[in-house]
């Protein structure tokens, strides 16, 4: 274990975890979109800068990536930092104008007016759909392209995710919630990676439950018997 | 490029993952792109996701994911070349050939592209063709340093249909 300050409160935490964790679990506020708990920490979108003082020198940094340590000062809400993250959320609102958390967030924060040039992309470039997709479902379906101004985050080769299984868990994950997931008879689309997969029905109530190629995918890589998704979840328990 | 090459090029690498880069580059350099094929190959073979090497691949600007003309045309844009009209130049060659910068002729000819710098900026400005320098360009030398490598061009394809 090791003991440190946040905001002048003691907080104790394991070694190797990150800060912005250990703040939210000790109930303080710091803005974040690209961190999630069950992914390693990116630190993409710098809304979780504090500033971090150690052995008398002070500097901001992003806490969802950075490792506690003994000692260690953190201030989340100094005039500094809040500056900071107002400039922050002013450039995210002016890559993506028409993203309502955005919005919502910005105005929170005091964010008034966005004196840069606006473009009409939606999508922040977080990653965090990348790798939950990576990480967690394994499917590698889609990454980040190109780089710089020109950096999206797309299927390998433009076009329709080969790889995707339509999962529908970087939909979930995404903060700003531009990657849409759609069911019609079936068949489902996840919209932005352009992936359409039909869907296999219920043995006994006979709704469409999931995507056979998602099935599939499963069963070979759990070594599942052949018929252990013929039932849906919810007859199956 | 065939299967048994790249896969010569792999393991000439050691069959490791982080070697992706120097296997890109030999596949670059012998086809002057990355075919689709190859990259999947590739990505099979050092068991490293298609995605990921879609990333590292369209990352760099020295890997191209088109098939690049046989030409490259290279017009420096640095300071020295800038100041002395290289956008003047850049204009000139994309109305000869009809193309933006990093893209090709239809013919599959030739490849327009911008560099930072050559290094010879006492040459300015200054174009690059297959590596070939050409110093002190202007405007007007355009049509005909290009014509040298259209009429190289012809020639084979009159060869080739006698």
């Amino acid at each position: 274990m090791v003991s440190f300050k946040i905001d002048g409160r003691s907080v104790e935490a394991k070694e190797g975890t990150y800060l912005l964790e250990v703040a939210l679990d000790a109930g303080i506020e710091i803005p974040h979109l690209c961190y999630n708990e069950s992914v390693k920490p990116y630190g993409a979108c710098r809304l979780c800068l504090v500033e971090v003082s150690r052995k008398g020198k002070s500097r901001m940094t992003t806490s969802c990536n950075y490792p506690v340590m003994e000692g260690i000062e953190v201030l989340t809400q100094t005039d500094k930092v809040l500056r900071a993250r107002r400039m922050i959320m002013e450039l995210l609102l002016s890559m993506c104008p028409g993203d309502k958390l955005l919005q919502e967030m910005a105005e929170e924060m005091g964010v008034r007016e966005v004196r840069f040039k606006k473009e009409d992309k939606d999508c922040i470039l977080c990653g965090l759909c990348a790798r939950v997709c990576d990480e967690i479902v394994g499917a590698h379906a889609i990454q980040f392209a190109f780089r710089g101004d020109r950096r999206e985050m797309v299927p390998p080769f433009g076009g329709e995710a080969m790889n995707c299984i339509a999962c529908g868990a970087c939909v979930v994950v995404c903060p700003v919630n531009v990657i849409g997931m759609k069911e019609e008879g079936d068949e489902r689309t996840i919209l932005r990676w352009k992936r359409t997969l039909k869907m296999k029905p219920c043995k006994v109530c006979g709704n469409y439950f999931a995507p056979w190629f998602q099935l599939e995918k499963f069963k070979e890589k759990a070594k599942l018997p052949k018929d252990f998704f013929d039932v849906c979840f919810t007859c199956r328990s | 490029m065939t299967h048994s090459e790249i896969e010569t090029i792999i393991s000439k690498y050691g069959n490791k993952e982080s070697s992706i880069l120097a296997i890109l580059q030999d596949i670059q350099a012998k086809e002057k792109y990355l075919p689709r094929e190859a990259l999947e190959l590739v990505g099979e073979k050092l068991n490293i996701p298609i995605n990921k090497i879609y990333r590292i691949a369209t990352f760099y600007r020295a890997f191209s994911l088109m098939p690049r003309g046989k030409h490259e045309v290279c017009v420096c844009m640095g300071t020295a070349c800038h100041v002395r009209g290289a956008q003047r130049i850049v204009d000139q060659i994309k109305l000869e050939l009809g193309i933006r910068p990093g893209e090709t002729t239809k013919d599959q000819n030739f490849t327009l592209e911008t560099v930072n710098c050559l290094g010879v900026c006492a040459a300015g400005p200054v174009v690059a063709i297959n590596g070939e320098y050409f110093g002190k360009m202007s405007p007007g030398k355009v049509e005909g340093t290009l014509k040298k490598f259209r009429s190289e061009k012809k020639k084979e394809g009159a060869n080739g249909k006698a």
